[in-house]
């Protein structure tokens, strides 16, 4: 029965299919929308209980739904891979999406691109379970770039602003330079494993020769460089803030619960890999943490709403990646899962501001929000401390001490130390925008409230943002068991310090709001802010680093040679040819004399060649 | 009567003179009427050679030819007369360096 | 007598479209369209027939299993030239991709074109008539028959009903064609002479020709003419300049031809004849050749990107797609030939596609540039969505075709030369930006000033939208279920890839060629004598 899992990409594909050719009134578009996805969060859930009353002896069940080509080894197929992992990253994906998707027929009831928008939505959650479903390099592909392109039509959804199609052409070219580097790791693993199935080139590699780990270094460099593409790690961050300028469920679905996590689940399925080449493993802590600190300072001082929460999503992921990195598989995509409820609830509480507030995105013009939106305010408040990782009562809190743990336990002490500075920066800028936001003067008061279908999303994920902590992820049979799983340390001292660091952030917060320190509606223009906020601000120059290194000369490039050196020289020639035309065509006078003159030196030079000679 | 009796040679020059001179006729006049002229005594020349060696090999091939150039020239002083005609209607001359129209 | 039948009714269907323009210029269009549709009915017919489907995904033997349809006569016997027709899977499936979209030219054309119609319709079947003689044609003097009968009907496409700088189009085209034209015929020619220098008998079946042993040295020069003049066709740098000016001032239904076709036929000549006939000096030019196809892709995808011409811009990303079929020809593994070949067939369907839109868009708009468009969802929003969709398959979206070919051709020429391939992949990252950039200008935005002075254009008309949906359908199949084709074409594949054993050649020639040519002369130097009367 199992086999229903298949159905699961499909129905939201059929949805697609469906709001592509099929004109419809708003309200079907957003019933089709909505449905399809439901109908697949259903299958999930009935497949989950499935397999967990039951389940495999093997750890997983891989399933093949029809060949799609098959040439000697290469042999990629239509066929499902289901594990916990699968199982879980599915619940997410059709979960979270499913409550987006609600949150999206109120939130779009005014767009007249609304049956496109659930079209694109629904492409995208198809896409998003080949991905986590795939069983074989090919698939998890074509999931891959199915995502990124879903990622481009939304980011772009309002085309009519040029710059949100720069940000979504920035976005899909800086991923498929991640990418790139993904496709030649699958290269690598082909020729290395004469294989693209997944399962098998996991056995190959445990069952392996250990010594030889280079191509596995190498693999593992390659992947990470598809990971760090599709979530916004370092260095191809920079796409992740701009990608904000799509709608803003699309930034909580896409941008913060599911597609940008993608680059943690491939890293975890992949993992015995990575096991295998420590030093890809230490690339991919570093990456995290590096990132996690960069992503939390630019957080700290931006003044737009979603990007302080992109650069927070980025920063979070980075987490993902330490939590990765330290061999803390679980946490990690236990993490993930708390990050996708408490992150999309931020993204849709900010949504219901925006929504609210006649689309103004500067947190400066808001202000005072806390009693003329209180349901707003409350889920804000759940979100922030669940980010902030308020000890004990929030999810975030019990995921981000577990890769802290495992940091710890993994003896390297500038990553661990490194993480907890990055909770205290995590505390200070999540309650920062609370207070902005929800405390303070009023600066624009509210004038439409959220229909039913923008709050009901709201309250339930706040609910699984409070309450997700609680979660036991079944993963013991999928991913190997982190250092912190090992209950023969003696973690208290280490957990205490954990509680304290995010109290100490809020504390750090408050104070610094209420001496006004926590920068101004200046800082919306450049000139207004000090020299270090304004290099945070723009993400650490990152993007004028790139534009100055890669795009310029691209462009200059192409531009200087529109018309194409090789054809010069084809120019050249028929140019040669014209001009001995020309020196030859002077003896052309007219004058017949001269002709016949030409011509009896001619044949007499002939006549006495052939005489002659 | 024998032409056998005059020496080849002696034809073969004069028929040269002939050419030499119809062909310093064709560069040196200007009018297209003496180069029509001209044209003929190189024709001629001609002519005289290939008649010239038919008898010395015993052939008739050099008066066949003879008839064939014969044949030609009649034509071609037609046309070219012709040709002339209309050359003096449409440009009212018939100096050739005047004429050059068709300078590259 | 299926396959001189088939290109026989284009001929036929060519000049009973001239006739027809005579009586009235709207009936050409429909003769063609019935032409083709007949040869398409007749083709499929004798395919099932002839149990094309069952006997190559059964037994896939190499040798003389694989070839169908033969069809011997003599032409020019003295120098064993023959009317030789013969098939695999690889020329059927080209075939028919040829009608498919021969369908798809004439219907773009049907509203475009209406001056001297017959005439044009008359060019249009005889470019078909030749494309399909090429994929037809197993004997090599044929083949160069037909390579020029596809020729000269294309220059006159190009330079009567072209655009504003037609001739010189038309003229480059010409040019480039014909001299790459000429040094196949040369390398032809010396092929068939080392052949009888070696067995002496002369042959022109190119089958018959496969165990030709050359002196030393020489046989890269005889493969660099036939490499020549189908890099020129295919085209890849540095030969590619001939392309962009030809797809730009080409009519609509010429650069369908064009580009889904007359460019085929380049990479065809590629498989069908360098890795066969020379099996050493193409390995030894591979490095060469491969390199060429890499910086195709890359050269040709930066240039893309520099374009305002729509049509211009198309057709440098055609030569980027082509440098994939490179790469993978001179990879010399089944896997890059399959990826190859579905590269040709994807290739030839969405190029196809978005010269059809680029033309449709400059007959109603009156112009190319895409900084004179923008914002087209709005105004057109089918034409928007096809070309929306065609430009995402060409950045090589997973689950349309050309993600298909290009992966296949990445994991095969991996095993042949990994430096290249990896480079190859970078083009991977350029093509979003071209394809890219053709959306956002043309598509998103707002429209431009130039469109907003045009107070209404028309969107998609019926056959448009008919053509456009065949073709959206022809890839996504080729995208998720390429397993059909991939099974059709692999013994081809493998039969091209084997060296020949001596026995089984013998018998495919004893059963083609019915006579001997050494019992009708006396002895090889008197027909020396014969040949080069000359010396």
């Amino acid at each position: 029965m199992l086999h229903a899992i298949g159905w699961v990409p499909l129905f939201p594909l059929l949805g697609f299919l469906v709001l592509v050719f099929v004109r419809m009134p708003a309200r079907l578009a957003a019933w089709v929308g909505c449905g399809s996805v439901g109908i697949s969060a259903l299958v999930v859930f009935a497949s989950a209980l499935m397999y967990l009353q039951a389940p495999p002896e093997d750890g997983y069940q891989a399933i093949t739904y029809g060949i799609w080509m098959s040439i000697g080894n290469f042999q990629p197929a239509f066929s499902v891979y289901v594990d916990t992992l699968t199982l879980i990253m599915l619940s997410i994906i059709t979960g979270v999406g499913f409550l987006i998707h609600v949150y999206s027929a109120g939130y779009m009831v005014d767009d007249d691109g609304y049956a496109r928008y659930f079209a694109y939505l629904n492409l995208f959650i198809a896409a998003m379970s080949v991905l986590v479903l795939a069983d074989n390099l090919l698939l998890l592909f074509l999931g891959w770039e199915g995502v990124g392109l879903c990622s481009y039509l939304l980011i772009g959804f309002w085309y009519r602003d040029p710059e949100n199609g720069a940000a979504a052409r920035k976005a899909f070219v800086v991923t498929r330079i991640g990418d790139t580097a993904m496709t030649i790791g699958f290269l690598l693993l082909f020729a290395h494993f004469s294989t693209v199935n997944i399962p098998a080139i996991l056995a190959a590699v445990v069952n392996a020769d250990t010594t030889d780990t280079d191509v596995y270094v190498l693999i593992g460099l390659l992947l990470l460089g598809g990971a760090v593409g599709k979530s916004a790690q370092l260095p191809l961050q920079t796409w992740l803030p701009d990608a904000m300028a799509g709608p803003t469920p699309v930034s909580a679905l896409i941008h913060a619960a599911t597609m940008v996590t993608a680059g943690v689940y491939l890293i975890a399925r992949l993992h015995p890999i990575f096991v295998q080449a420590p030093l890809a493993m230490h690339a991919v802590a570093w990456v995290g943490l590096l990132t996690l600190l960069l992503a939390g300072c630019s957080a700290l001082v931006q003044v737009d709403i979603k990007r302080i929460l992109a650069y927070s999503t980025i920063s979070q992921i980075g987490y993902m990646f330490l939590g990765l990195g330290v061999g803390a598989w679980s946490a990690s995509i236990f993490h993930l899962m708390t990050h996708a409820f408490f992150k999309a609830l931020l993204f849709l509480s900010a949504g219901t501001v925006i929504f609210c507030l006649h689309h103004k995105q500067n947190i400066f013009d808001m202000g005072g929000l806390r009693t003329r939106m209180p349901l707003t305010f409350i889920s804000f408040v759940i979100g922030c401390g669940s980010l902030a990782s308020l000890p004990y009562i929030t999810s975030g809190f019990y995921s981000k001490d577990e890769i802290l743990l495992g940091a710890y336990n993994s003896g390297e002490a500038l990553v661990f130390w490194g993480g907890v500075a990055g909770a205290l920066i995590t505390a200070v800028y999540s309650f920062r925008l609370l207070f902005i936001v929800f405390f303070g003067d009023p600066h624009t008061t509210p004038d439409k409230s959220p229909s039913l279908n923008m709050q009901v999303p709201l309250v339930l994920l706040g609910i699984l943002s409070v309450l997700g902590g609680a979660i036991h992820l079944p993963l013991q049979n999928v991913l190997p068991l982190g250092t912190h799983e090992d209950s023969a340390h003696d973690h208290t001292p280490i957990s205490v310090l954990l509680a304290v660091i995010p109290l100490l952030g809020v504390a750090l917060a408050w104070f610094l709001f209420k001496r006004g320190r926590l920068g101004s509606a200046a800082w919306g223009q450049a000139q207004g802010a000090p020299s270090l906020v304004s290099f945070w601000r723009k993400g650490w120059a990152f993007d004028q680093l790139y534009d100055g290194l890669l795009v310029r000369p691209f462009v200059a490039l192409a531009n200087f040679n529109k018309k194409d050196v090789v054809d010069a020289l084809y120019h050249g020639i028929t140019q040669l040819a014209q001009w001995l035309h020309f020196q030859v065509s002077h003896t052309q006078t007219g004058n017949v004399r001269w002709y016949a003159g030409a011509m009896v030196f001619g044949v007499t030079l002939l006549t006495s060649a052939v005489v002659f000679l | 009567m024998n032409a056998a009796n005059i020496p080849l040679d002696h034809l073969m020059l004069l028929a040269c003179l002939i050419f030499v001179i119809g062909l310093v006729g064709i560069m040196t006049r200007r009018n297209v009427l003496y180069i029509l002229m001209s044209l003929e005594i190189v024709l001629n020349a001609v002519c005289l050679a290939f008649v010239a060696a038919g008898a010395h090999w015993g052939e008739a091939d050099g008066q066949i030819m003879f008839l064939l150039i014969l044949t030609l020239a009649a034509s071609e002083v037609s046309v070219g007369l012709g040709l002339i005609l209309q050359i003096h209607r449409k440009h009212d001359t018939l100096d050739m360096d005047r004429l050059k129209e068709l300078k590259g | 007598m299926m396959l001189p039948t088939l290109i026989s009714i284009l001929f036929l269907g060519g000049l009973v479209a001239w006739c027809a323009g005579r009586i009235n210029p709207l009936l050409p269009r429909w003769v063609a369209l019935i032409t083709l549709l007949v040869d398409g009915v007749y083709f499929i017919d004798h395919c099932l027939a002839a149990g094309v489907l069952a006997t190559s995904v059964a037994t896939g033997l190499p040798g003389g299993e694989i070839w169908f349809f033969n069809y011997a006569r003599e032409w020019i016997p003295q120098f064993g030239i023959q009317l030789l027709f013969a098939a695999d899977c690889l020329s059927l499936v080209l075939n028919l991709l040829t009608i498919l979209l021969g369908i798809i030219a004439v219907m773009s054309a049907w509203n475009e074109i209406k001056e001297r119609s017959g005439f044009f319709y008359f060019n249009l079947l005889w470019t078909l008539a030749g494309v399909v003689g090429i994929f037809s044609a197993r004997d090599l003097f044929l083949f160069f028959f037909f390579w020029e009968v596809m020729l000269i009907p294309m220059y006159f496409i190009i330079s009567l009903w072209g655009h504003e700088n037609r001739v010189y189009a038309a003229l480059k085209f010409f040019i480039f064609t014909q001299l790459s034209g000429l040094l196949m015929l040369l390398s032809i020619v010396a092929l068939v002479f080392f052949h009888h220098a070696q067995t002496g008998i002369y042959t022109f079946d190119s089958l018959a020709l496969r165990n030709t042993e050359f002196p030393q040295g020489v046989g890269l020069w005889v493969m660099l003419g036939f490499f020549v003049a189908f890099t020129v066709k295919l085209p890849s740098v540095p030969f590619h300049t001939w392309l962009p000016d030809a797809h730009t001032q080409a009519p609509t239904a010429g650069s369908v031809i064009l580009a889904g076709l007359l460019l085929k036929t380049g990479a065809y000549g590629l498989i069908r004849f360098i890795l066969p006939l020379f099996p050493e000096a193409a390995a030894s030019f591979a490095p060469i050749a491969m390199s060429l196809g890499v910086i195709s892709i890359l050269y040709a995808a930066k240039l893309a990107f520099a374009q305002h011409d729509l049509k211009r811009l198309i057709a440098y990303t055609s030569v980027s797609h082509m440098g994939f079929i490179l790469l993978g020809v001179f990879s010399a593994n089944v896997l890059a030939l399959q990826g190859a070949v579905l590269q040709m067939l994807a290739h030839g369907i969405s190029s196809a596609a978005l010269f059809a839109l680029a033309g449709s868009l400059q007959h109603r708009l009156h112009t190319r540039d895409i900084r004179n468009m923008g914002g087209l969802s709005q105004v057109v929003p089918r034409t928007a969505a096809v070309g929306m969709f065609f430009a995402i398959a060409a950045l090589g979206m997973p689950g349309l075709g050309n993600f298909v070919g290009e992966t296949l051709v990445l994991f095969g020429s991996f095993q042949a030369n990994r430096t290249l391939t990896i480079l190859a992949a970078l083009g991977l990252i350029l093509a979003p930006v071209y394809a890219l950039k053709i959306i956002q200008s043309a598509f998103h935005g707002e429209p431009s000033a130039y469109l907003q002075q045009h107070k209404s254009i028309p969107d998609f008309s019926r056959p448009e939208t008919i053509a456009m949906a065949i073709m959206v359908i022809a890839i996504v199949w080729l995208g998720i279920q390429p397993q059909p084709v991939i099974r059709l074409v692999e013994p081809a594949l493998t039969a091209l890839l084997q060296p020949v054993e001596p026995s089984i050649l013998q018998t495919s020639v004893d059963q083609v060629s019915s006579f001997d040519y050494k019992s009708s002369l006396e002895s090889p130097s008197q027909l020396e004598q014969q040949t080069l009367p000359g010396r």
